[in-house]
């Protein structure tokens, strides 16, 4: 019991160091790549094609003044950005993140807490999720926190609906809610990736996904060119940092579902081994969501709702309902 | 182990809530109700019930509670608000007798006898086909209800929400009455 405990504290740091880590090096990443698209070179002058802005972003994150607006509630307005960050790290605990290996003779399976409901488990934690930027904009005394917030309920709300349906489908060919079963049921070789049998689920995930994460043409919580910042508007420092720290894991999250649910999971690939695949494929994704950003447009509040209720919910529904008569 | 995670859950869930009760500021009620929905949900989880910790996670922190958020909107959630209490006594006297009656109703059937399964969930199946399993098998007819009901809510929602949906309010307004908008102008 206790070697249980302890090997899941160390899963949990490791999994935390990592995935915080990797929302670091993503800034960079993201503004490198929207600069090799939009043919700019991004940042230049810290260290060699200025990998080392990672660490000048830091340190003016961490020592920036940490700001509490008078007419704020100072106890939610702090709580908010840990409730973004928890929930994004929590969801992350259910997912089987590598194939099991070997380490000095024990066996790890790199997945924190093993439930067999995995998949409903993480949508759960990410809706529970739309309470940092919920809190956060009611919290700030300012019109534009209000106006964020209000449109991240309208958004988490009508987009976990396609998320759920969605991942129905597929839930019903694998008769299952664990991603290891998922992952098992795609075992051997690219034929057998559920994408081939679902590929509307796999793009009405994809669309909620970036919806979900709040990522650009669906980010309209924190549009910069409509509402100032939406519910960041406020934030400044390490507070603010920690909603980017969550959109970041959050994004990791989605890649990883996508490719548990979708794309064969970490089944060895041809001659690539597991781990490596896994890791290829939500790195792709993370691409994908910065591709996106660079290549799409804002879209309109009212496009939103119109494309999640007039669009993709029926689509998810005809598509379970097909699912359900053929399979 | 599992007494020390139920106690640790219960005093956090009734501490929460009776912030929710007691509190005069509507952000810090509605903040720690979501908190203390979540919790629950770690109830569930202690009781092997993992499928209905979820549900609950889904459906009352992710859902009921954000559109409690949404209608907080409207006002000023940030100052205290002002209560309108003309009898105190009275308040307290009501609301005492009803918290006692439901108190009652709850822990009348655990104290009286103990509580048995009444469907004992076939062996090898996990929790969330045992759930599926009873629901469409001897608890069919109150799940399809359930369903019709929450259809017929859906529509009646619809009905009420969508008279002159497709016209944008500031045109309804100029077409309602212009007199009032040119008085407004002017």
């Amino acid at each position: 019991m206790s070697g249980f405990i302890i090997a899941t504290v160390i899963k949990a740091i490791v999994v935390l160091a990592i995935i915080s880590a990797l929302a670091g090096f993503g800034t960079y990443i993201e503004r490198k790549i929207l600069a090799f698209i939009q043919r700019r070179l991004g940042p230049m002058h810290v260290g060699p094609y200025g990998i080392l802005q990672i660490a000048a972003d830091g340190i003016k994150l961490f020592t920036k003044e940490d700001f509490i607006p008078s007419g704020a509630n100072r106890l939610i307005f702090k709580i908010a950005p840990l409730i973004t960050a928890a929930t994004a790290f929590i969801a992350l605990a259910a997912v089987p993140l590598l194939p099991e290996f070997h380490l000095f003779g024990i066996t790890v399976r790199p997945i924190v807490a093993d439930l067999n409901i995995g998949l409903l488990f993480v949508i759960a934690m990410m809706g529970v999720g739309l309470y940092g930027p919920l809190l956060a904009g009611m919290a700030q005394e300012n019109k534009w926190g209000i106006i964020g917030s209000a449109r991240t309920a309208i958004q988490f709300l009508s987009y976990e609906v396609v998320t759920g349906l969605s991942l129905l489908a597929p839930i019903m060919l694998v008769g299952s809610l664990s991603l290891i079963d998922f992952n098992n049921y795609q075992a051997g070789g690219i034929a057998n990736w559920i994408v081939w049998k679902q590929p509307l689920a796999f793009i009405l995930f994809l669309i909620s996904g970036f919806a979900e994460t709040n990522r650009t043409p669906f980010d309209l919580l924190e549009n910069e060119a409509e509402i100032i910042a939406g519910y960041a508007t406020e934030y400044s420092g390490m507070r603010w940092g920690m909603f980017f720290i969550g959109e970041y894991a959050n994004m990791i999250t989605i890649g990883f579902l996508a490719s548990l649910v979708f794309l064969g999971g970490f089944n060895p690939l041809w001659i690539i081994p597991g781990a490596i695949a896994i890791v290829l494929k939500v790195s792709f994704f993370f691409f994908l969501m910065l591709w996106v950003r660079s290549a799409w447009p804002h879209i309109r509040p009212d496009q939103l709702m119109w494309l999640c209720w007039k669009v993709l919910m029926p689509l998810a529904v005809i598509n379970i309902l097909i699912t359900g008569l053929v399979a | 182990m599992e007494a020390i995670a139920f106690y640790t859950f219960s005093i956090l869930i009734t501490g929460l809530f009776l912030v929710t009760v007691f509190s005069r500021n509507i952000l810090y009620a509605m903040s720690s109700l979501a908190a203390g929905m979540v919790l629950i949900s770690g109830l569930f989880f202690i009781m092997r019930a993992d499928f209905l910790g979820a549900v609950q996670l889904v459906v009352y922190s992710g859902a009921i509670m954000a559109l409690y958020a949404f209608g907080m909107m409207f006002f000023d959630a940030t100052r205290d608000v002002k209560e309108k209490n003309s009898s105190a006594s009275s308040v307290f006297l009501l609301s005492g007798i009803s918290a006692v009656i439901l108190v009652a109703i709850f822990a009348a059937p655990a104290i009286g006898e103990h509580i048995k399964p009444l469907v004992t969930a076939a062996k090898g199946l996990d929790n969330t086909q045992a759930i599926g399993e009873i629901l469409f098998t001897k608890y069919l007819i109150p799940f399809e209800v359930a369903a019709v009901m929450l259809l017929v809510a859906m529509v009646a929602g619809i009905v009420l929400a969508s008279k002159k949906m497709d016209q944008s309010l500031s045109e309804i307004y100029q077409d309602a009455d212009p007199e009032n908008e040119l008085k407004e102008q002017k």
